[in-house]
């Protein structure tokens, strides 16, 4: 039987041990946002210090802070160029791809009901991989010039993901269907790059090799308002769909019986998550571990509500691939590690620590 | 009199397989109605086709002369409220979140502090309230259902819809179980429209019994009318004993009947060995207009 809860008098009325234990969580959720809101600010005054020139991190932020409001702090014109031009820009490509992959890795594991999708997983990086591939080796790609890569990578992460989202539409697919098909589609496009780099010079094989280990150095501002409006409109629509992944992962007849339309639910966030990650592996390549991770990392923190677990599962995505590449970039330098190889060796180690040690040992029910 | 349930000429299939076959009944308000059969009678599937979770392929669900087949999904769940048989999460958020859920067709995308009070009162209802910042996976099989059914409460329908609540609960569960949606039946003045297996619960707490095999009605009506050897025997092919208690039929069974061509080839009509076993099914006519009121 149910033990007699204590009550608790307060001016507002009664509240139960229970209900200050619930306030307390949801302050906790409030707090954590902050929390690694502020570690994204930090980690980038940080990281913007790394490198042969050197900056501190106040007049990192100073030379931030003096392109907003010229003149308002004294800023050496060379710290100005290097932080702005150079550092920052690979930093806010790094933040836009962890938050991009890290939001589409909760909701497709949410719609698909399985901590194992992600964008890689689904098949959709290999997608972007093969249309690399085909760019680099026979030169064909839906856009030339220095958008050769990255438009053939747009088409083909987008093509992969159509193919499942038009099983889940046409026929109706289960979530299980789903994965099968998005891992048949990685070995399928996995195999085709492969011919691909088997009958490559060392160009292209380089050109491919790298693009596949994940990279943050194809970003430049003159990419970053692409990326700013499709988060801008894409972000905010799964955003607003949070009250029914949060139902969806009882499964479709509870979600149906509390009146979502599950099978609806699941093609408006494929596509759009979709769009979100061709966006960004066209730019990065394949950075695998985010988009799976940061989702299960948030989770063990703060629960089962999508309404901080999408925002949060981005930042954190955000916070672990800033911080690699960091690493990356500086470890041995002048040599700079791909990016996607630091954040398995970094995030990976973190990963098993969280799920051993965690208090929430059984996110996963 | 008022009914606040009715069904009329449901079938459902996949292909051509018929599952459920011109099923009609009605029930009043503040009924607990049972729906028993064996394995396969399509006691799940019809509880799902009124909750519109499958769509039939034909005939109509009206909750208070409304027509569900003509409500969007939303609406719909402000009138019918589901228990599943379990709620088999990928993953898992805690009791308070989980019923909160509930009050997704009332809210939008942010829960007011009164919405909130609404999960609250119905733990508290429940006596689970001290259960509200566990997990949903770290619970046994009777607290999730008693979750399962907070988070029906809380979509403040009229009729409740619970698909096999006991099965997987000790005796002392089931009660507990049965005794909470009696209690809402009677103080709230819900429906409860309940698939059972357990004969001796139906009895216990039905004000009316429907009875199916192969996806037809075979009988229905109180307890006491329904619950005969004779019908057992005929839809179960078990021989049993009935003996009343406190006016609720008591069934014990007494012997397994094997199965054989004669008793699943009725064809509307329960022969055993050339010769009729009992009344039932009467005519199918006879009972498509079923009245639990």
């Amino acid at each position: 039987m149910a033990k007699t809860v204590r009550r608790v008098s307060t001016r507002a009325g009664k509240r139960s041990r229970m209900q200050e234990a619930h306030d307390s969580f949801v302050f906790a959720r409030y707090l954590f946002m902050m929390v690694i809101i502020a570690a994204i600010i930090i980690l980038t005054g940080v990281i913007i210090t790394l490198g042969p020139l050197d900056i501190s991190v106040a007049d990192a932020y100073r030379a931030l802070i003096d392109r907003f409001y010229p003149g308002y702090f004294e800023v050496e014109p060379l710290t100005s160029r290097v932080v702005w031009n150079i550092r920052f820009p690979r930093i806010v490509g790094g933040i836009l791809a962890g938050l991009g992959l890290g939001v589409c890795g909760c909701v497709m594991q949410a719609v698909l009901k399985n901590p194992l999708a992600s964008p890689f997983t689904l098949g959709i990086s290999s997608g972007a991989q093969f249309g690399i591939s085909i760019a680099a080796v026979l030169g064909i790609s839906i856009l030339g010039g220095p958008y050769l890569l990255v438009g053939n990578a747009f088409l083909f992460a987008l093509l992969c993901s159509c193919f499942i989202i038009g099983l889940a539409a046409i026929k109706g697919a289960t979530s299980e269907t789903l994965i099968l098909a998005g891992i048949a589609v990685n070995y399928f496009f996995t195999a085709m790059s492969q011919l691909f780099k088997y009958f490559a010079d060392d160009e292209q094989l380089r050109l491919m090799t790298s693009w596949g280990m994940g990279d943050l150095s194809a970003f430049s501002w003159s990419k970053i308002p692409l990326i700013l409006v499709v988060f801008g409109v894409c972000i905010p629509l799964l955003m607003l769909k949070a009250w029914d992944l949060n139902i969806m992962t009882s499964g479709d007849e509870t979600a149906k019986s509390i009146g979502v339309n599950a099978e609806h639910v699941r093609v408006h966030v494929m596509l759009v998550s979709s769009l979100v990650v061709a966006t960004v592996v066209c730019f990065t390549g394949t950075i695998g571990f985010i988009g799976l991770v940061a989702p299960h990392m948030a989770r063990m923190i703060l629960g089962g509500d999508h309404r901080f677990l999408i925002p949060a599962s981005g930042i954190l995505g955000a916070v672990v691939l800033v911080a690699a590449d960091g690493v990356a970039m500086n470890v041995i330098a002048p040599t700079v590690i791909p990016t996607g190889i630091m954040t398995s060796v970094i995030g990976v180690p973190f990963f098993m620590y969280l799920m051993l040690k965690g208090r929430r040992r059984e996110f996963w029910a | 009199m008022m009914i606040q349930l009715q069904a009329k000429g449901i079938e459902f299939g996949y292909n051509s397989s018929m599952i459920l076959k011109d099923i009609s009944f009605e029930i009043g308000p503040s009924r607990l109605v049972t729906i028993v059969g064996p394995n396969g009678s399509g006691k799940s599937t019809l509880i799902k086709c009124i909750d519109r979770i499958l769509s039939p392929k034909s005939g109509s669900i009206l909750i208070d002369r409304k027509d569900v087949t003509k409500m969007d999904r939303m609406e719909i769940a402000k009138n019918l409220s589901y228990v599943p048989q379990s709620s088999a999460r990928t993953f898992s958020s805690n009791v308070f979140d989980t019923v909160l859920m509930g009050r997704r067709p009332h809210i939008g995308w942010l829960s007011s502090s009164d919405d909130e009070e609404k999960v609250w009162e119905v733990l508290r209802l429940l006596g689970i309230e001290d259960l509200a910042m566990s997990g949903f996976g770290e619970l046994s099989g009777g607290q999730q259902q008693k979750v399962l059914i907070a988070r029906a409460l809380v979509q403040e329908t009229k009729v409740m819809l619970l698909d096999e609540p006991t099965s997987n609960l000790d005796i002392w569960h089931q009660l507990d179980v049965m005794n909470i949606v009696s209690d809402l039946v009677r103080k709230r003045r819900m429906t409860a429209l309940i698939a059972l297996h357990d004969l001796n619960l139906a009895s216990k707490y039905s004000h009316g019994i429907i009875m199916m095999k192969k996806g037809k009605i075979m009988a229905a009506g109180d307890p006491a009318s329904v619950l005969t050897p004779e019908n057992i025997e005929a839809i179960y092919n078990v021989e049993v004993a009935v003996r009343s208690q406190s006016e609720a039929p008591f069934i014990v069974p007494v012997k397994q009947i094997k199965m054989n061509g004669n008793h699943h080839n009725h064809n509307g009509k329960f022969f055993s060995n050339g010769k009729r076993r009992c009344g039932l099914p009467r005519s199918l006519s006879e009972i498509k207009e079923i009245r639990l009121s």
